[in-house]
């Protein structure tokens, strides 16, 4: 079936069978490979994207189901060249070691902070809880959270202009 | 890689065509809400239906939460994550949110809906416990109207409901009793796991009386997940300590837990009965607060 996406604004189409999941469609259709594939059992949030701005696992959502909704994976975070407040938290923080988590961890923290632009410790703990980090113990992953919502544009803005 | 067995895909826009494809596919069509049930047993081919009807499109007619007629009315596509979060549910049954925090994670309680898990029916799956003690009824809908039945009647056995072919569950309903409280207690092995053994607790007051309790367990017992002789030992008593471990000891007796990878039977009816005690007690608790 023809199956047609909003992926990070802009319209994409694949020709893809109905049994063909998310994750699959956007590495193997359409050649997003930062969203990663983990687990394959809804375990391990690799796969998390954002729909209509909800973290979802995307290795348990059929492509087909994704249709009429906005996705947003990694690749849709920087804009005009200028890296995300959440990437740069993770480059400041070291919030990453081998990187197959980040892509989730990156696309979580965003829709986080949308909702709550200052998260405790414990409310981002819980947030990140669907996806697992082999290598940080995930204290650096909540710290880089912490700079991210730290430096947001507005708070950066802020900043600025005070200086 | 892991994918479904191939099936052909449909959308329904609305619950009336929804139960139209149902009949027109026949039985082997299923309908997929959340999908974070159905989709992992079609990629290990424990389901491989040939035709899949997507009713996401109704997640605005049947996502609603709200207090109507005495009975507090969740459509059957809520979301877990608005489950948990509505404050309206919070208020008159925190039970849901004792067992919602902990029922996997964030992104899966994102697309996970309360229709999807009642009607999936998994043995360990908290909703059907959290429905039953609350003596929640479910509504479902067929060509020929609605059928409305208590949890007792909807909840046949593992994987099992009383939903036929052509129907669909579209609302639960939760009556709204004075002086009431629930909790819902819950051990799993990890954070977000299935549990060892669960459960969900409910209690009304009259005075300084039980006037009626509601007592349902997850994960131990195959049967159903009611536990009738346990609510019956506490109406018409103080809500003491000493009845709660009557009750919760009833209780115990009364499941029938399998061994596992997750713990002997042994183990699972301890849990059962001091799970029992500690919902109960906290439901007292929340009763008299209220």
């Amino acid at each position: 079936m023809q199956i047609t996406l909003s992926i990070n604004g802009e319209t994409r189409s694949a020709e893809a069978e109905p049994r063909t999941l998310l994750v699959h469609v956007l590495r193997d259709h359409l050649d997003l490979t930062g969203t990663h594939w983990g687990c394959d059992t809804s375990n391990c949030g690799a796969c998390v994207v954002l729909v209509d701005g909800e973290p979802v696992k995307s290795c348990t959502m059929l492509a087909a189901m994704a249709e009429g909704h906005e996705i947003t994976t990694v690749e849709g975070l920087a804009r005009d060249g200028e890296l995300d407040p959440v990437q740069q938290g993770f480059f400041e923080e070291h919030g990453l070691q081998c990187g197959f988590c980040t892509p989730g961890m990156m696309l979580t923290a965003r829709a986080l902070l949308n909702e709550n632009p200052n998260p405790s410790d414990e409310e981002i703990r819980v947030a990140i809880s669907g996806q697992i980090c082999r290598c940080t113990g995930y204290a650096n992953i909540v710290r880089a959270v912490r700079w991210a919502a730290e430096h947001e544009a507005g708070a950066t803005a802020g900043e600025e202009a005070i200086a | 890689m892991q994918v479904p067995a191939p099936f052909e895909y449909v959308r329904a826009s609305s619950v009336g065509e929804a139960i139209d494809l149902l009949e027109r596919l026949g039985p082997e069509a299923r309908l997929v809400a959340g999908g974070h049930s159905l989709l992992p047993m079609m990629k290990l081919r424990l389901a491989t239906p040939e035709h899949l009807i997507d009713i996401n499109p109704l997640a605005g007619e049947l996502g609603d939460v709200r207090e109507e007629g005495g009975e507090v009315r969740i459509g059957a596509m809520t979301r877990h994550r608005d489950v948990l979060e509505s404050e309206l549910l919070v208020r008159r049954f925190p039970i849901m949110r004792d067992a919602e925090r902990r029922i996997a994670d964030p992104p899966v309680r994102n697309r996970g809906t309360i229709g999807g898990a009642l009607c999936q029916a998994d043995p360990s799956e908290d909703l059907s416990a959290v429905c039953a003690a609350l003596k929640a009824s479910v509504v479902i809908r067929g060509r020929g109207g609605d059928r409305v039945l208590d949890m007792v009647a909807f909840h046949r056995g593992p994987y099992e409901t009383a939903v036929g072919d052509a129907e669909m569950l579209v609302e639960v309903r939760v009556p709204v009793r004075p002086h009431g409280g629930s909790a819902y207690e819950k051990v799993e092995r990890r954070a977000g796991d299935w549990a060892i053994a669960a459960a969900g607790a409910a209690l009304w007051l009259d005075g300084a009386t039980v006037a009626d309790a509601g007592i349902a367990l997850s994960a131990v017992n195959p049967r159903g997940v009611r536990c009738e002789r346990a609510e019956q030992a506490l109406v018409g008593r103080p809500p003491s300590e000493e009845a709660f471990a009557e009750a919760a000891a009833l209780a115990a007796e009364d499941c029938d837990p399998i061994a596992d990878q997750r713990g002997s039977a042994e183990y699972k009816r301890h849990l059962a009965r001091e799970l029992t005690h500690r919902a109960l007690r906290r439901a007292a608790e929340r009763t008299l607060a209220s």
